[in-house]
């Protein structure tokens, strides 16, 4: 007797069960939840059953957790199989497959098919899910596809990807899988992740970047916190544009965004759907005869996607049916999930909460990170990548509620305890990673130098110039010669950056630069923090850092700024802001006076004044105020003065040759024409210009932190003057006779502020630090290596010199200014 | 205890906070790393600094105006410092984020 499926068409042959005596179970859909409660049931009661099984995809149940390696070739079809002809023929079972359950009649107890009906004494609805198709512009041209069956596999491999251009929608579990299936084909890859990190759900941001690191190393780009605007194309998918103007060309697009319960058969039946067919704890539907399991299904508000608790399903449904007291709890499931040879694991909750408490392990050697959450002397959730081994010795902790107050020093470490090495980040330094980079001095040469001898940090600078400069790699090079000499070298302790990390400023910098290091996330694993998420302290210099290094890779990260630079003005001690528009060189117009006055009354701005900066402040504005307000000022003409920033505040200036009788050079066109150039820069601590005429020096310019005073002859650049706390003259690095070659050398100077000082360093603090000599030598006397500075500050600028006003004062970005809700306006019980 | 529907989890920005306007001043209802939510008095017992534009760093926010570092679960200054701010129950149910609806009254207590 054969049991494969009927055609459609024909029609289904009359049930014996009635006179046997059998109940008649329906089962529509063919996948592992039904397959396996199948199973269960005809185990335990072979012969009180007589089961029709319907299937719309034409075959039986396959493992579609296999469905990875046969898009990538691993395995083919037949190998994925789990119930293939034989077993349904043996269990009794009359398969349907290729024919869809159109209605169900609920007062007849009958389905219907295209071929007639068939009548149930139960029926379960084992619809599983349909991938969540986004709906942007593109989403139906051909060359659009999901991630979820077989058909859609055959569809990615069809494509014939090969050298091909494919993108993927969504860094979840499936969009990976479906990207590492491509990439192992041949495609080149793009992933592109609305969230700031790869699996969100499973994992916390520092494995999502180690996840993220391994997927580019195997030539999968990734993009994340991109939103898909369209998919643009001419008659088939050629491109996919995000919402920042990015654009990624495709040859195939795989929407693998998520899944939402298929319940379409269920509510038309006028069953109770939610999010999915709502189901008791025995899996009971709202009508009694009919039931359902897998991920179609919604139990207490949850739905489901992984394996697990879709197999706890089967086996209480199979109960169920018996007429058994069964009941389906769902447990704290762990993933153990292996990405392309990327292991990680994940079990429990891993959120910050009441009265919990994180221990953290990171060997940034190995790339690996270990994370448990502790709540009252119990595990309640782990996060580990790269070193997995543990995963079900921790799981296992977890699921007992062990206390572990007795063996907690040594937990992390798992059953076998070992020990961290605060020295395994400049370890894992190949010999080739340039330590010193004023000297170009390798890890290897410095390494070769000490066992040469080399003993004292004095005889390193002699013997390979490594530190002798700038000093900032000291650090560094006592580290590797503790390396080399152990317990021989006493380096000086160095003072950490902050409690996150013994790493000063400076180690940070330089291992950001030669470790290429590209995220907070990646710093924070590369260089073993000691916190989840860093701090208030460590968190603005590291984004600062990143941006400064990785102009065109690293994307700032507002929620690691200081309220000024993150609302783009000045809180006050009340809470309002100030809002100082910027005058280029001190030169304003009566249009923008009017234009200023005219704001400063629109929003009751209580107090206006003139600052030390050659501008206009507006103090005492509501935050919700600040949108419209810059609007405003930008339909007049103006962008923001930065007088927030750690960047680029005002270039001041003196009216010069063009009106003062003593003027030697057009003081006033040089600043504006400076502050055209350096605006939007960030710097790590504010930098204020000043270009005066004459030595007469109206515009203060020897106190600041650039201060070029003009003369005959030409133009005399200052630099590391202090008004503050300190008060100090700047002083003179080059006279230079072109305006051109002023312009040049303080661009200069400023990009290697930028890529050198400790944040919160201004410059008169810097200076010092690695002497006006040197300074000098790179950016007046080097003359290739100050192009190539002022070349680097200009790719900078190319992301950076931009309005940030504009940016916040689109209309639908004003609501985000505003508070969320307004509890006082509604009527109190 | 009853709640009141405030917003979506996703029109708080991760690692920051959005006000709410009640009788008994602004509340700032902080959304962490890892989509905890918090609501807390937006006034430092300091200097009276809004909380809500502090940096987020795990479950702790730094006060703007003089680093005053609060534990958030409890409202606690950490450190040296001493001071509490006032916390208020807050859920996310369905991506909708839902606070003590106490709030609404004149005299919540």
């Amino acid at each position: 007797m054969s049991a494969s499926a009927i055609p459609p068409g024909l029609a289904p042959v009359p049930s014996a069960a009635v006179q046997s005596g059998k109940t008649r179970l329906v089962v529509i859909g063919a996948g592992m939840a039904s397959g396996r409660m199948l199973e269960h049931l005809l185990e335990a009661a072979p012969d009180r059953f007589d089961v029709t099984l319907f299937n719309a995809e034409p075959r039986g149940n396959y493992n579609r957790l296999m469905l990875s390696p046969v898009l990538s070739g691993e395995k083919t079809y037949e190998e994925i199989v789990t119930h293939d002809d034989g077993w349904y023929a043996a269990q009794g079972i009359t398969c349907r497959f290729g024919e869809a359950v159109t209605r169900i009649d609920r007062a007849a107890r009958t389905v219907h098919t295209a071929s007639g009906e068939t009548p149930y004494d139960a029926l379960v609805i084992g619809t599983g899910s349909a991938p969540f198709i986004i709906p942007v512009p593109g989403k139906d041209l051909p060359g659009v596809v999901t991630y979820r069956d077989l058909e859609d596999t055959n569809a990615m491999i069809d494509a014939g990807v090969a050298g091909k251009n494919a993108v993927v929608i969504g860094g979840g579990l499936l969009g990976l899988e479906a990207a590492a299936g491509m990439a192992a084909r041949g495609a080149k890859v793009t992933v592109i992740h609305l969230m700031g990190h790869l699996m969100e759900r499973q994992l916390d941001p520092a494995a999502g970047y180690l996840l993220q690191r391994d997927l580019e190393r195997r030539g999968i780009k990734v993009h994340c916190k991109g939103a898909t605007k369209a998919i643009l194309g001419d008659g088939k998918a050629e491109a996919v544009l995000l919402e920042d103007g990015t654009t990624y060309p495709a040859d195939l697009v795989c929407m693998a965004v998520g899944i939402r319960p298929e319940t379409r058969i269920a509510t038309d039946a006028g069953l109770e759907v939610e999010r999915g067919i709502v189901v008791d704890d025995a899996l009971r539907t709202s009508d009694p005869h009919i039931f359902a399991l897998g991920e179609c299904v919604e139990h207490c508000g949850q739905v489901f996607g992984l394996v697990a608790p879709l197999y706890d399903q089967a086996k209480t449904l199979a109960r169920t049916l018996m007429k058994e007291d069964a009941v389906f709890a769902p447990v704290q499931t762990a993933t153990k999930l292996k990405v392309t040879g990327c292991d990680l694991f994940s079990a429990g909750d891993f959120a910050d909460g009441p009265d919990r408490e994180d221990i953290v392990f990171r060997d940034p050697g190995r790339g690996i990170y270990k994370r448990l959450v502790l709540k009252d002397d119990r595990i309640i959730g782990v996060v580990m990548y790269g070193d997995t081994a543990d995963g079900n010795w921790f799981y296992g902790l977890l699921k007992d509620a062990a206390d572990i107050s007795g063996t907690r020093d040594t937990l992390i470490f798992g059953p076998a305890a070992g020990k961290a090495d605060p020295l395994a980040a400049v370890a894992a330094l190949p010999p080739e990673a340039e330590i010193c980079g004023c000297n170009g001095v390798s890890k290897g040469a410095i390494v070769g130098a000490v066992q040469g001898g080399a003993c004292t940090l004095d005889a390193i600078r002699t013997c390979t110039k490594a530190s002798a400069s700038c000093g900032t790699c000291t650090g560094l090079v006592e580290q590797l010669m503790k390396l080399t000499l152990g317990d021989d070298f006493a380096a000086p302790a160095p003072a950490g950056m902050c409690k996150c990390t013994d790493h000063s400023h400076e180690d940070v910098r330089r291992l950001i630069k030669s470790m290429e290091l590209k995220s907070i996330p990646a710093v924070m694993q590369e260089l073993g923090w000691k916190t989840v998420g860093g701090c208030h302290s460590c968190r603005p210099a590291l984004n600062f850092y990143l941006l400064a290094d990785w102009p065109l890779e690293y994307q700032d990260d507002r929620q690691s700024r200081f309220v000024n630079e993150r609302n783009h003005a000045n809180i006050q001690k009340d809470g309002t802001y100030s809002v100082v528009p910027r005058m280029w060189g001190g030169v304003t117009t009566s249009a923008e006076l009017r234009a200023i006055a005219d704001a400063a009354d629109k929003y009751d701005v209580p107090m206006v004044k003139v600052t030390g900066g050659q501008r206009i402040d507006l103090l005492g504005v509501k935050k919700e105020d600040l949108p419209a307000m810059w609007a405003d000022l930008n339909d007049a003409g103006m962008v923001s003065g930065h007088a927030y920033s750690k960047g680029l505040r005002t270039v001041k200036t003196c009216v010069g040759s063009e009106f003062c009788r003593f003027g030697t050079q057009d003081s006033t066109g040089l600043g504006i024409r400076l502050e055209k150039l350096l605006w939007g820069t960030w710097t790590p601590h504010k930098v204020k210009l000043g270009v005066s005429g004459c030595p007469r020096n109206c515009a203060e310019a020897t106190c600041k932190d650039i201060g070029i005073v003009c003369v005959e002859s030409g133009f005399q650049v200052s630099v590391a003057g202090a008004a503050g706390m300190e008060v100090k003259a700047t002083e003179l690095i080059a006279t230079v006779p072109t305006e051109d070659e002023a312009v040049e050398v303080t661009t200069a100077f400023i990009q290697l502020y930028r890529e050198h000082a400790k944040y919160l360093d201004r410059p008169y603090k810097w200076v010092p630090k690695v002497g006006l000599d040197w300074v000098i030598a790179q950016v007046v006397d080097d003359v290739e290596n100050r192009r190539a500075l002022v070349q680097r500050f200009e790719i900078s600028q190319s992301v950076y010199r931009k309005d940030p006003w504009a940016e916040h004062a689109q209309p639908e970005e004003h609501k985000k200014w505003a508070p969320m809700a307004d509890l006082s306006l509604e009527a109190a019980e | 205890m009853s709640f009141v529907d405030i917003g979506s989890l996703s029109d708080i920005p991760r690692q920051g906070a959005r006000l709410v306007r009640t009788h008994l001043g602004c509340v700032a209802v902080f959304r962490t790393a890892t989509d905890q939510v918090f609501a807390l008095e937006d006034r430092c017992p300091h200097k009276g600094g809004p909380l809500s534009e502090g940096i987020v760093h795990g479950d702790r926010v730094t006060c703007p105006l003089h680093n005053w570092v609060f534990d958030m679960n409890t409202g606690a200054a950490e450190g040296a410092d001493e001071g509490v701010v006032r916390t208020f129950a807050v859920r996310v149910e369905q991506g909708r984020v839902l606070i003590d609806a106490s709030l609404l009254s004149r005299s919540a207590a």
